[in-house]
């Protein structure tokens, strides 16, 4: 038996950065450092422990679509552990939104082959929290998502979801779309071992005819929804701050009463 | 009037706050029809109703517990082509999200999320976004297909607005994914008799200072004096000294309350990813240079464990 996983790994502006927008109103990828989302670190985090827990022969793919500095991101990811990496790019690609995200990764993952799809709960940009579902529902197989515990085992794939009202133990056969959250467990560093092996690691890229897509899929032109303004937020006024000299805690009563809290 | 369609989040029957936040929004772009699937669906529909649904669409079927995400979807799908809404609104929690998104793509549509403002514009709804952790706020559109759009909890006031909302059943086919992924068991959690995080007017948060799961007391007693909800950093949730659902920032809830007290929380940027947007922020913190003080409205230098429970008395006193 064997087992192949493809983690989708993003590769996004460095959030202690001063993130951004470009004149065309997306993300301003020029003025701040990219890495490899760090949620997603998560995902490739289990799938490695995944294929280290396997008797199957487990073969991990990292999956990235993004600019050419995206490669990074997968060359993190080789380094972790990772087998292999497919990078999608083409420059038709600018200005995806969610839906034509989900496209491209869905064609992309089928053309690698697949059993199972990690991802990350969430992108570290965008935040929406919705690509993984939406893969899946591309692919028309299960999603199993916003896991904070997951295991493989004999073609079902199991794990647990911690919602608001309950936490639930789900299942379901493979194929399947997973996403693990930050509670998934710490990922590892890259050994320098892990890090010298990445450079012999192959990372095939594809762009939009690969994948039999149109420009008009894809990018600003391709998007359901647009931008219409973004502005910086007006930083907040300074507050006072004061130091405990022994009344502190009466000072904030006192504030929070001139607020109306109290 | 156009329709909008509203997704309900109840609880048995019980609807949960962020769905009114949504009515209110709804009718700013038509008249809000609502939706309310599984156990106890129809008795939603009062509560919907003084707050503008002119219908209530409900069905109650095992499917919704026994499976996830899609069942929900193939319901939702079955009102919009039953309605064919101007717009379909659904609350910002992870499932609702999930839900959203997958709609939007059956019906060819682009979705927005965690949107924290409406308005009807020209061209469709005009979406409020905050984003890169509330350093810019956004507006964008759906410029393909029915809006489909996810609101955060707290982006709009309740408001009573009596309309029919006469219950009508939903029919609904389940697709074949939708027993795609089994719910093999749900463990409720315990509700502590606090507010819920997300819809909480104040919250007191607690991070790596509190040092101990113990010391959390310290924090609640606070909270429990101002009828606030409790969160926590992430270092807090990670050393096991509150639970996740309680985390707040990028990977935990975002909140916006009236006032937020952070204690012992130092206001790194995945943490202000969660609570920026709070109207009045106050700190304790014993390190001056913390950057949560950037943030604040007021904060004082100082320990906690000194501040807070002179804080806690004072308001005990005043409140008499
Ligand atoms: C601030 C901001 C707001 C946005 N709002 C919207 C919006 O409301 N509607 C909309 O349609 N688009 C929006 N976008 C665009 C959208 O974020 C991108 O298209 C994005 O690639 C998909 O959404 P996400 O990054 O939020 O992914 P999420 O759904 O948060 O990502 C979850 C997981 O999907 C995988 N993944 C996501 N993108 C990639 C990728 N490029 N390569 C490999 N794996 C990936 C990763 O495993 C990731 O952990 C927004 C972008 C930004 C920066
Ligand atoms: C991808 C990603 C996602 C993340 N998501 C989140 C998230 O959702 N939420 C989140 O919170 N973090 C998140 N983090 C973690 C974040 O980067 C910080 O590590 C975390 O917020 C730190 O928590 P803290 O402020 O409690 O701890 P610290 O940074 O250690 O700060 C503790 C503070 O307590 C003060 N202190 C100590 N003792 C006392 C005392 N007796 N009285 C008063 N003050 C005292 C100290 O001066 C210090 O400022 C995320 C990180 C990553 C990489």
């Amino acid at each position: 038996m064997s087992l192949r996983i493809v983690v989708t790994v993003k590769y996004v502006p460095d959030a202690t950065g001063d993130r951004s927008f470009s004149d065309d109103l997306t993300v301003d990828r020029e003025d701040v450092d990219g890495l490899l989302s760090e949620l997603d670190e998560y995902a490739v985090e289990q799938a490695l422990q995944i294929s280290e827990n396997s008797d199957d022969d487990v073969e991990v793919t990292v999956l990235t679509v993004g600019p050419e500095d995206a490669k990074d991101a997968l060359r993190k990811a080789l380094s972790m552990g990772a087998d292999k990496a497919v990078h999608v790019e083409d420059d038709d690609l600018h200005g995806t939104d969610a839906m034509g995200t989900s496209l491209v990764l869905a064609k992309a993952v089928e053309k690698a082959g697949y059993d199972l799809v990690i991802s990350g709960m969430a992108s570290t940009d965008g935040v929406m929290g919705v690509v993984p579902a939406l893969v899946a529902e591309r692919l028309g197989v299960p999603q199993v998502t916003l896991l904070s515990e997951v295991s493989v085992e004999d073609g079902t794939v199991r794990g647990r979801r911690d919602g608001d009202a309950a936490s639930e133990r789900l299942e379901a056969s493979l194929p399947a779309v997973v996403s693990v959250t930050d509670q998934s467990g710490e990922a590892r560093y890259p050994s320098f071992k892990g890090i010298m092996a990445a450079k012999k690691k192959p990372v095939v890229s594809w762009d939009l005819s690969d994948l039999d897509l149109d420009a008009d899929e894809v990018g600003l032109a391709g998007a359901w929804t647009v931008v219409d303004s973004a502005l910086e937020r007006p930083a907040r006024t300074a507050g006072t701050v004061v130091k405990d000299e022994g009344e502190g805690g009466r000072q904030l009563a006192e504030f929070l009463a001139g607020q109306k809290f109290v | 009037m156009a329709e909008v369609l509203v997704y309900v989040d109840h609880v048995d029957g019980a609807v949960r706050k962020p769905t009114l936040e949504l009515l209110t929004l709804a009718r700013r772009l038509g008249d809000p029809v609502a939706v309310a699937l599984g156990a106890g669906a129809a008795d939603t529909a009062a509560t919907l109703a003084e707050h503008g649904a002119v219908r209530v669409l409900t069905h109650e079927a095992p499917e919704y517990a026994d499976y996830l995400v899609v069942p929900q979807v193939d319901a939702l799908q079955a009102a919009y082509e039953r309605v064919s809404p101007a717009a379909v609104l659904v609350s910002s929690s992870a499932d609702g999200k999930e839900i959203a998104a997958r709609l939007a793509l059956r019906i060819g549509s682009g979705v927005i999320t965690d949107a924290i403002d409406l308005e009807a514009g020209e061209k469709g709804p005009v979406a409020t976004q905050s984003v890169f952790a509330a350093a810019f706020t956004t507006t964008s559109r759906v410029s393909r297909g029915t809006p489909v759009i996810t609101v955060k909890p707290n982006s709009a006031s309740v408001e009573a607005a009596p309309a029919a909302g006469g219950v009508e059943a939903l029919e609904v086919v389940f697709s074949a994914q939708a027993s795609g992924t089994r719910v093999t068991s749900r463990t409720p959690r315990e509700s502590t008799g606090r507010p819920e995080l997300t819809e909480a007017a104040i919250v007191v948060s607690g991070g790596r200072g509190v040092n101990g799961a113990e010391n959390f007391a310290v924090i609640e007693a606070l909270a429990d004096s101002l009828g606030a909800a409790v969160g926590a950093s992430r270092a807090a949730v990670d050393a096991g000294w509150y639970p996740h659902t309680q985390q707040v920032g990028q990977t935990g809830k975002s909140v916006s309350p009236q006032l937020y007290i952070a204690a012992g929380i130092s206001g790194a940027i995945q943490h202000r990813a969660g609570m920026q947007t709070s109207k009045t922020i106050v700190a304790v913190n014993k390190d001056a240079e913390a950057p949560i003080f950037e943030l604040v409205d007021y904060g004082i230098v100082g320990d906690l464990f000194d501040v807070l429970p002179q804080l806690t008395e004072e308001i005990k006193t005043r409140k008499g």
